[in-house]
């Protein structure tokens, strides 16, 4: 059975040394980068009271739109409030709702998408409709209505981005689940009388593990872009907390005069969402080898 | 060819359906209702108001009538009023559609400007420099948000070159070099955007056919390698570019709303986001729908040309 089990199969098992060589191949290219950076960005965003030179709510009028100096690295806003200070708290905010909101997707996406994969028919046909009307909206345009219609808050903002994601993840869980399926451990499993639920948790699932910890890597980029591009338009994150699309829309009134207080943090959005594309990348090419290089938009 | 077409536009029925259905919904989401939340920020309403205002609503009906209601008018052009102006939402609808379309067009035609040539030469150079370049700087590209690349070209090109206007928009029709110059930097910022998504997948796309038999039939033939690639890989090649630039243009619809509120273009974008703002929940339907239902037609167009161009496909 070991020799005609595709490249699915092979990961469902848990070889001793396959997680080891997987890491080593994802750290030697550029995933290490983004695996480095996204590290420090999380430490960052969990120590961010002990990182933060200042409280990033405090107003200081008196330093109001300095430039960057030994004491404000990257200056100050227009009430005085440190930026970096606000980068840093910021990050806490984003990350916070990234990783809600692509952990919810990830949760419904893949339960749906298992039971379309497994069980066809005619919960397939129903669900897989479901996803195609989600994935008939632009992705931000289904956000902000969705704040538009619900209101702000954490939960709506982390419910307005991780919905849209469902759509994604259900379908990668369903095409993994497809191809496991078939296979003849599953087909001895049943064989064998094992419930269907624990085929799918025992058999199938690990199968589809490897695609979708490369699409929550790469949703996780997605998800930060979408909270800052919300929290610029004023829907996401609500002031005076700080959020880096928030911070950005604010900047902006002051541009010509205080850039950095609109680069900075433009600057952190960047860095993040690269780091995670990096490692979404990185973890593809070091799951399946085959597909290094090919990179999909 | 002509049973494809039928059936793949029937299958659009259900999608348009369910789009329809969540934007609907999305009015009956409101926490309490509409009008006490519209009431909520006028103050002292009397009752009879408000029981005419629900009617006005017809959230006096059963919901599936509503609904029903609600797609009827819609579907012969008439999405309500706006609750501020009075105007039919569809009217300023179609006054400001042409601002998102001129928009969403010239973004294409920079994203594919840009893409094509940078991922035939990534395609050509795999694994040496010329790719390394193109695929760091197309993930780059992924990595940065339209509204903050829009900021930082209002940065270089208006406030410290002083070569484009920041903001505004002048109509094509009254003054097409001045149009031009005000579309530049918008679509610059979603283009840019949209090339380095293109570039990774035309690169991918070419890289797989020049490995075809076909391809290789036409070096033996002896044809130059510049033919192969051009005119027998890249033909090939373009085809799954076609699908993906296609899914593409939702996300530049919804980009555009973004971009819009930026460069304070008067798009649909800005007037859903203005809506949102005054609680005029009739525009920001209107809007939402009018973009969704652009995203899924263009959606149908793509599987149509797909059909169309590519002679291998073959549906029954």
């Amino acid at each position: 059975m070991a020799e005609v089990a595709p490249a699915a199969a092979r990961q469902a098992r848990s070889e001793p040394g396959r997680g080891r060589e997987v890491v080593t191949r994802l750290l030697r290219g550029v995933g290490g980068i983004g695996a480095v950076l996204v590290l420090v960005a999380t430490a960052a965003a969990l120590f961010a009271p002990w990182v933060a030179p200042y409280d990033p709510l405090v107003l200081a009028p008196a330093d109001r739109l300095q430039g960057p100096s030994a004491s404000h690295w990257l200056g100050t806003d227009q009430y005085g409030r440190d930026t970096l200070s606000r980068i840093v708290f910021g990050g806490r905010a984003s990350l916070a709702v990234a990783l809600a909101s692509v952990g919810f997707a990830l949760l419904v996406g893949g339960v749906l998408g298992a039971l379309a994969g497994y069980y066809r028919g005619v919960a397939d046909a129903v669900i897989m409709r479901i996803t195609d009307v989600l994935l008939s909206f632009p992705a931000i345009l289904l956000a902000i209505a969705l704040l538009a219609f619900l209101g702000g808050g954490f939960v709506n903002l982390v419910l307005a981005i991780g919905i849209v994601y469902v759509g994604p993840f259900a379908r990668v869980t369903r095409a993994a689940v497809m191809t496991v399926r078939e296979e003849q451990f599953v087909e001895a499993a049943r064989a064998l009388g094992s419930r269907d639920l624990r085929i799918l948790a025992g058999a199938v699932l690990p199968g589809a593990a490897a695609p979708l910890l490369v699409e929550t890597t790469l949703r996780l980029a997605y998800a930060i872009l979408a909270e800052a591009s919300l929290s610029f338009l004023g829907l996401g994150t609500q002031p005076p907390a700080p959020s880096w699309g928030m911070m950005i829309a604010e900047g902006r009134r002051f541009l010509a005069l205080a850039p950095w207080a609109t680069v900075a943090p433009g600057l952190a959005i960047v860095v993040v969402v690269l780091a995670f594309n990096l490692l979404g990348d990185g973890l593809r090419d070091a799951l399946d080898p085959r597909l290094r290089g090919r990179g999909s938009g | 060819m002509l049973i494809f077409l039928g059936r793949r536009v029937l299958l659009a029925v259900p999608t348009l359906l369910g789009v329809a259905l969540i934007v609907f919904l999305l009015m009956r989401a409101v926490p309490g209702d509409v009008v006490t939340n519209l009431v909520g920020l006028e103050g002292n309403v009397s009752t009879e108001r408000m029981a005419e205002l629900r009617r006005m609503f017809g959230l006096d009906l059963p919901v599936h009538q509503q609904f029903g209601q609600w797609l009827g008018a819609a579907l012969q052009g008439d999405l309500g009023s706006s609750l501020r102006t009075g105007r039919p939402v569809m009217t300023d609808l179609l006054l400001r559609f042409p601002v998102t379309l001129q928009l969403t067009f010239w973004s294409l035609v920079i994203a594919l400007a840009i893409a094509l040539p940078l991922g035939v030469i990534a395609a050509l150079h795999r694994g040496r420099w010329p790719d390394m370049l193109a695929s760091l700087v197309a993930l780059l590209g992924l990595s940065v948000p339209g509204f903050f690349l829009g900021i930082l070209l209002i940065l270089a090109f208006s406030l410290q070159l002083r070569w484009l206007p920041p903001a505004g928009y002048v109509p094509l029709a009254e003054d097409p070099l001045q149009n031009l110059r005000h579309m530049l930097l918008p679509a610059l910022s979603l283009g840019l955007i949209l090339a380095a998504a293109t570039t990774r997948i035309v690169r991918s796309s070419l890289l797989e056919t020049l490995h075809r038999d076909y391809v290789r039939t036409a070096r033996a033939k002896g044809l130059r390698e510049q033919t192969v690639t051009l005119r027998h890989a890249l033909r090939t090649a373009l085809i799954p570019v076609v699908t993906v630039v296609g899914l593409q243009f939702g996300q530049l619809l919804g980009g555009a709303v973004i971009i819009e509120q930026v460069f304070s273009l008067p798009g649909v974008g800005r007037f859903a986001l203005e809506g949102i703002n005054l609680r005029d929940y009739p525009v920001v339907q209107g809007a939402v729908l009018l973009i969704a239902l652009a995203f899924v037609l263009v959606n149908l167009l793509v599987d149509v040309t797909y059909a169309l161009i590519d002679p291998r496909v073959r549906y029954g």
